[in-house]
């Protein structure tokens, strides 16, 4: 009994969030929503007993992937300035009420015709998918995902995390573009570090550290700086 | 379902349990509350003996309810919401952030005897027996880091929602700076969970427990996992806390107050509320990560649950002083020297010592000689150091040879030289700190 009120508490959450994010004009908004669709979300784990899955739920998704959202919502100013009225693609929101029912028919469709073999409760050849006994062999969840990640699924894990790293190391080479204006900041930077060639002979300078000779200066003529 | 571990839960769930755990709830509530005001007021006398002042004298004995003025006074201010601001998200943001302040201390065991055998850590409350802590998810340490992801939202919302410039410019500063050390945080509390191969913090503290070495050496964490991961746990927890000397967030000469700035009254104090709050935890999280939690040294001689609590306390007040410390001593970091200690130095080093910590622990589990595992380690680090050289040498001729490449072209066209002298003059600068020459 507890169980259903805890699902029908959360599935609102769930739904109510989600309508959020669908409706409201303002896209910060829209992400505060999304947050409430997915603690609703991690609820219903819990209520599975899924707790591992609930915790990653929240700090994968409330705690990074929406952020970097808020992110880009903020820096990139996507504000309720923009003009609603206009469609950018001509025809699309027609076609997206009838997508979406399609999409929403189908589901509904499936949950009716399929739900034992959705759930889990018997493959699709009609034999019991999941022994109960495998369910309850001492373990908590999180021993029983590793378990199944680090030997089953090793090999994928792997890719995976190859995948995510090849991905970051890309991005950061495709947006360090050093451009020409930049290495001249450079430039002009090792310039200023590095100790000059010999004392400074110009009295109304501040003195200057004597240093060994250096080869990668600035190649400004000597008097132009100065003379300013 | 949730504290699997918790006697209490093992029992037939009735009206009495529900009413321990009320209990345990409402003292965790009123602790929390009080801590604040005490670590307030801690905080001001301690940075006023370091700065030869008095610091507050007047609100009770030794100034010890100076917070309560404070706050008293602070909810008959005015509360102001500016007229730009989103008002919802406005109103939303100080309880986001003070919420999972509250939360993280749930989990936090904060006292019992763990050194007995039958039933470590176990206490009886009106005959029930239950843990010294709210709540003991499986979950455990990641209902921390889901928790201190959830108190980037106050921060953020706060400066979105104030509708100014100077917090949204904070709470952009606040949310990379958390998101980034945050990685950091994980990378150390998973060399944790690595030796003590759970999650759930009663177990942790179990781990911990007991003689150690030569009943001398406590078995902590902070020894275990060989003390790297404990500081770059420090540093990373005080740059999540936004505590000095992390504080740009709210850093007054460039941000005003930062994302807080448009703030007053209650809801201001709901902010300064939780970020002591956040101290607080942070260094029960800290202590029971690294510190054997309420697991005392085992030649500590008297028995009972308050020894723990007493620990507890005691290694809680250390790391409370020593925030009040870095506040009082250190000057603020810049933000790039942030964002390059974070990224560059303490998320290598956690994942590096990680790394290490996963070998040993398989080196033990399969029982290979030390020599062998020494020699080769000694080769692997010979091998890493040669292509670290290696790419230190590439890099500073991939350097060379580009500033050799610009000085060509630009003697070619003078173009470099016109362009420096022009962005100088733009900038109306004087040529005062370097000269350059040809």
């Amino acid at each position: 009994m507890s169980e259903v009120i805890v699902f029908a508490v959360a599935a609102i959450i769930v739904l109510s969030g989600a309508v959020g994010v669908v409706i409201s004009r303002n896209p910060v908004h829209s992400a505060l929503f999304l947050i409430q669709t997915l603690f609703g979300v991690a609820v219903l784990f819990v209520l599975q007993e899924a707790h591992f899955l609930a915790a990653v739920q929240i700090v994968v998704y409330a705690g990074a992937i929406v952020i970097l959202f808020l992110f880009v919502i903020m820096l990139l100013g996507v504000d309720t300035a923009d003009d609603w009225s206009v469609e950018p693609i001509a025809g699309q929101r027609p076609l997206t009420v009838i997508a979406g029912a399609a999409l929403g028919g189908l589901g509904l469709a499936l949950v009716v015709v399929a739900s034992d073999v959705l759930t889990g409760k018997v493959r699709s050849g009609g034999e019991r998918a999941l022994d109960e006994r495998a369910l309850d062999n001492g373990f908590t969840d999180i021993e029983r995902i590793g378990r199944v990640l680090f030997s089953d699924y090793a090999l994928s894990f792997e890719i995976t995390a190859a995948l995510l790293t090849v991905a970051v190391i890309g991005a950061v080479v495709l947006t360090r573009r050093q451009l020409r204006s930049e290495l001249l900041e450079d430039l002009e930077a090792v310039s200023m570090d590095l100790p000059p060639a010999a004392p400074a002979t110009s009295g109304s300078e501040a003195p200057t550290p004597p240093g060994e000779g250096n080869t990668t200066a600035a190649p400004v003529a000597p008097g132009e700086s100065r003379a300013r | 379902m949730i504290g699997a571990t918790d006697p209490l839960f093992a029992d037939p769930f009735g009206l009495p349990e529900v009413g321990v755990v009320l209990l345990k709830v409402f003292v965790a509530f009123v602790f929390l509350l009080v801590a604040v005001m005490f670590n307030i007021w801690f905080l001001r006398k301690v940075i006023s003996d370091m700065q030869n002042r008095i610091g507050p004298n007047l609100a009770g004995p030794w100034g010890i309810l100076v917070t309560l003025a404070d706050g008293i006074k602070l909810f008959f201010k005015e509360d102001l919401i500016p007229e730009k601001s989103h008002r919802f998200v406005f109103k939303l943001a100080p309880y986001l952030s003070l919420i999972p302040a509250f939360l993280v201390f749930a989990i936090v065991p904060i006292g019992g005897d763990f050194n007995r055998t039958d039933g470590p850590g176990i206490i009886s409350i009106f005959g029930h027996e239950t843990l010294l802590q709210v709540a003991d998810p499986p979950v455990g340490i990641l209902f921390f880091l889901a928790m201190s992801s959830l108190a980037i939202y106050g921060v953020m919302l706060a400066g979105w929602g104030s509708g100014s410039k100077y917090p949204l410019l904070g709470s952009v500063r606040a949310s990379a700076q958390m998101v980034s050390y945050e990685a950091a945080l994980g990378l150390s509390i998973a060399s944790v969970v690595l030796v003590s191969g759970t999650l759930s913090m009663h177990d942790m503290v179990l781990t911990q427990a007991g003689p150690g070495f030569n009943s001398f050496v406590p078995n902590w964490n902070i020894i275990v996992t060989g003390f790297i991961p404990f500081f770059i746990f420090l540093v990373a927890g005080t740059a999540e806390l936004n505590h000095p000397p992390f504080d740009l967030v709210e850093a007054e000469q460039e941000l005003v107050g930062g994302f807080h700035t448009e703030y007053s009254s209650i809801r201001f104090a709901l902010f300064y509320l939780a970020e002591f709050m956040n101290q607080i935890t942070m260094g029960a999280i800290i202590v029971t990560l690294f510190l054997g939690g309420p697991a005392g040294p085992a030649l500590f001689v008297p028995k009972g649950w308050w020894v723990g609590v007493f620990w507890f306390f005691f290694k809680l007040m250390l790391f409370l002083f020593g925030f009040v410390w870095l506040r009082a001593t250190l000057p603020r970091l810049r933000y790039d020297q942030l964002m390059d200690l974070g990224w560059k130095l303490l998320i290598p080093v956690s994942l590096a010592w990680f790394l290490v910590l996963a070998g040993i622990q398989i080196g033990r589990d399969r029982g290979w000689s030390s020599v062998e595992v020494g020699a080769f380690a000694l080769g692997f680090g010979v091998v890493c150091m040669l292509c670290g050289a290696l790419l230190m040498m590439a890099l500073s001729s991939a350097r060379a040879q580009r500033l050799t490449d610009l000085e060509q072209a630009s003697a070619d066209s003078g173009q470099a030289s016109a362009d420096l002298g022009q962005k100088r003059a733009d900038l109306g600068e004087t040529p005062t700190k370097g000269v350059l020459r040809g």
